[in-house]
């Protein structure tokens, strides 16, 4: 360490084998500003705790479960008789689902301090195949029980991608392994869960931690425009930071058993293929995408909004936005504003396009002479763009907003629109999928 | 000796090319080739099989007797995974049970006349055509035979259609 006075030698304690191990993930030193808990909000670190558990339980589920549509479901049932594997199994749930929340809390922490510009750039990218990832994991690992919700859940995942041009129909064959959902499909499901997608994911979460060291670390705030940052000031990261992850984890494990003790996992009578549960819904967090398929034309709702959406995420860090503020929460006065403003607009403007829909305007019996494709798919969503493109004019113009903060407020939008439209489909949709109370 | 060698390797011709560069791309050629092969078997491993026996729903099924089907009725076949639907002229149509939407399983209400998917809110009427979205297009059906009385569906061959027609049904 340049520049800092040398501790006598008598002082310096050799590291534990555990500190050395960490130390391979963290420097040595940090500054003493990226301790802060509102930092980072320990999302990253909460994901490697999950992934963890994850991984723990899994191993010990594989020596319950049995893979074949005969016994699945059975083994299920079994492994909840005994004395902990009820346990272990609602443990494997909630963090599954609390992977899908933090991972997701932690794209937005990651955007909303603008820790996506170079040199993170890439990373940023990694994060987005990570994210794919783990709904992919959630997915297939949705199957495994062979329940009537895992059965219907995933007939329908699949049967998405038959809208997909050319190789769609293809695709479904060759991810169910042949036409319907069947035994075929539950080896596939059961290879990708337990061996490829957590090898892919293994090698990108390494690549993720080595690529937020070659960046620097975690992003510390400094407004724009005030030259280079002043040297920080460091201190050891055994124990500084070592200590608050460990109470990260601690809190985080004790709340992943509190909800397995008292919740269990759910699980439904055995797949039967001739009869949907009604309502048939997907895991909550594709239930925004459900809830899409209910108003637009398949086509709109599994491709079009959704890789728009994908491009969009992808395409940020290599937008040009000049010089811009890092790690300040919103940027500025006008981001923050901005960032209200947007999602004020989804969370009023979401429900009341979805009860427009619902009870006022249905556009594909208004125009019966067009094909679905137009009159339920590019009309509502031409319509939708040009409203979006608006409300870009409207953010740069009104709120003399710079280009990052306009961009920063169309993020909130979609991302709070996606938000709703997941709460209208968990808790707002009842018998035959129409709107109810909860 | 070894010098020698490697001075050799990186002699360049006179295209500026050296041994070391030749052998370099050779390598990438083979890896490329190798990684090819290794796709190829994957994609042949993968692909799905024909469809063949063992699978539910490829055979005729035997529906029974015109006369056990009255007009304006529909029937349940679940193991053929199809409605019989007879209409109220008199005319057969074999619906596939499947919703044309994501392919969840619709049942039928003899209260509204209707197949209401559970999964998606999309609603058929008793010949199959789409009464609300987001259903793209009509349930697919299966060919209907009569032979000597009896009403036969082939469900190994199911016909997609955009909305029904009069030519679609099986009259007596």
């Amino acid at each position: 360490m340049l520049g800092r006075s040398p501790a006598p030698p008598t002082k310096e304690k050799k590291p534990s084998g555990f500190s050395m191990l960490l130390l391979h993930v963290h420097p040595r030193m940090v500054p003493a500003e990226a301790l802060a808990f509102t930092r980072t909000c320990g999302l990253g670190g909460m994901a490697v705790v999950l992934l963890v558990l994850l991984a723990g339980t899994g191993a010990l589920l594989l020596l319950g479960y049995e893979p074949s549509v005969e016994r699945a479901y059975g083994s299920v049932l079994s492994l909840r008789e005994t004395a902990v594997g009820g346990f272990v199994r609602n443990i494997h749930f909630w963090s599954a689902n609390g992977l899908v929340l933090v991972a997701f809390l932690h794209l937005l922490r990651v955007f909303y301090t603008g820790a996506y510009h170079a040199p993170r750039r890439f990373n940023w990218i990694i994060g987005l195949l990570l994210l794919a990832l783990v709904l992919g994991s959630n997915f297939t690992g949705y199957l495994l029980p062979w329940d009537q919700l895992a059965f219907w859940a995933v007939t329908i995942g699949t049967g998405m991608l038959e809208y997909v041009p050319l190789v769609g129909p293809a695709l479904e064959a060759a991810l169910r392994g042949g036409a319907d959902v069947g035994p075929k499909t539950l080896s596939i499901f059961f290879v990708l869960h337990i061996a490829i997608l957590p090898i892919l994911g293994a090698i990108l979460a390494a690549f993720h931690f080595w690529l937020v060291r070659k960046g620097g670390g975690v992003i510390l705030p400094r407004p724009s425009g005030q030259g280079p940052a002043p040297r920080p000031s460091l201190v050891p990261t055994s124990p500084n930071l070592v200590f608050r992850e460990m109470v990260v984890a601690l809190v985080l494990i004790a709340g992943v058993l509190l909800a397995a003790a008292g919740f269990d996992a759910p699980l439904l009578v055995q797949a039967n293929p001739g009869m949907s549960p009604n309502p048939a819904k997907a895991p909550w967090y594709f239930m925004g995408i459900q809830e899409l398929l209910v108003h637009l034309h398949p086509a709109f709702a599994v491709l079009v909004v959704p890789f728009t959406a994908i491009a969009f995420l992808a395409w940020l860090p290599y937008l040009r936005y000049g010089e811009v503020p890092s790690g300040l929460y919103f940027h500025s006065a006008t981001g923050r504003r901005t960032v209200l403003v947007a999602a004020g607009t989804a969370l009023l403007a979401i429900p009341a396009g979805i009860l427009v829909n619902e009870y006022v305007l249905n556009l594909p019996k208004l125009l019966p002479s067009l094909p679905p494709a137009v009159s339920n798919g590019l009309l509502p969503v031409g319509i939708l763009a040009l409203l979006v493109l608006g409300f870009f004019a409207l953010i740069r113009r009104r709120y003399a907003a710079s280009r990052i903060e306009a961009v920063q407020a169309m993020f909130t939008l979609m991302v709070v629109g996606f938000v709703v439209l997941t709460v209208i489909g968990v808790l707002f949709r009842g018998s035959g999928m129409r709107l109810s109370w909860p | 000796m070894e010098q020698e060698e490697a001075a050799a390797l990186e002699a360049k011709d006179k295209n500026g090319a050296s041994r070391r560069d030749y052998l370099r791309t050779a390598w990438k050629a083979l890896g490329l080739v190798a990684a090819a092969e290794f796709a190829t078997v994957l994609v042949a491993y993968l692909w799905p099989r024909a469809k063949g026996e063992g699978e539910q729903g490829t055979a005729v099924v035997e529906a029974g007797p015109v006369a056990e089907f009255t007009p304006a009725s529909v029937t349940a076949f679940p193991r053929g995974r199809f409605y019989l639907a007879r209409l109220a002229d008199g005319g057969f149509l074999a619906l596939s049970s499947r919703c044309t939407h994501l392919g969840c399983t619709v049942p039928w209400n003899d209260k509204t006349q209707t197949f209401p998917c559970p999964c998606h809110a999309s609603a058929f009427d008793m010949t199959g055509n789409v009464l609300e979205p987001p259903a793209p297009r009509a349930l697919d059906l299966f060919p209907v035979r009569i032979e000597a009385g009896v009403v036969k569906v082939d469900t190994r061959s199911r016909i997609q259609r955009q909305r029904f027609e009069r030519s679609q049904v099986t009259y007596l």
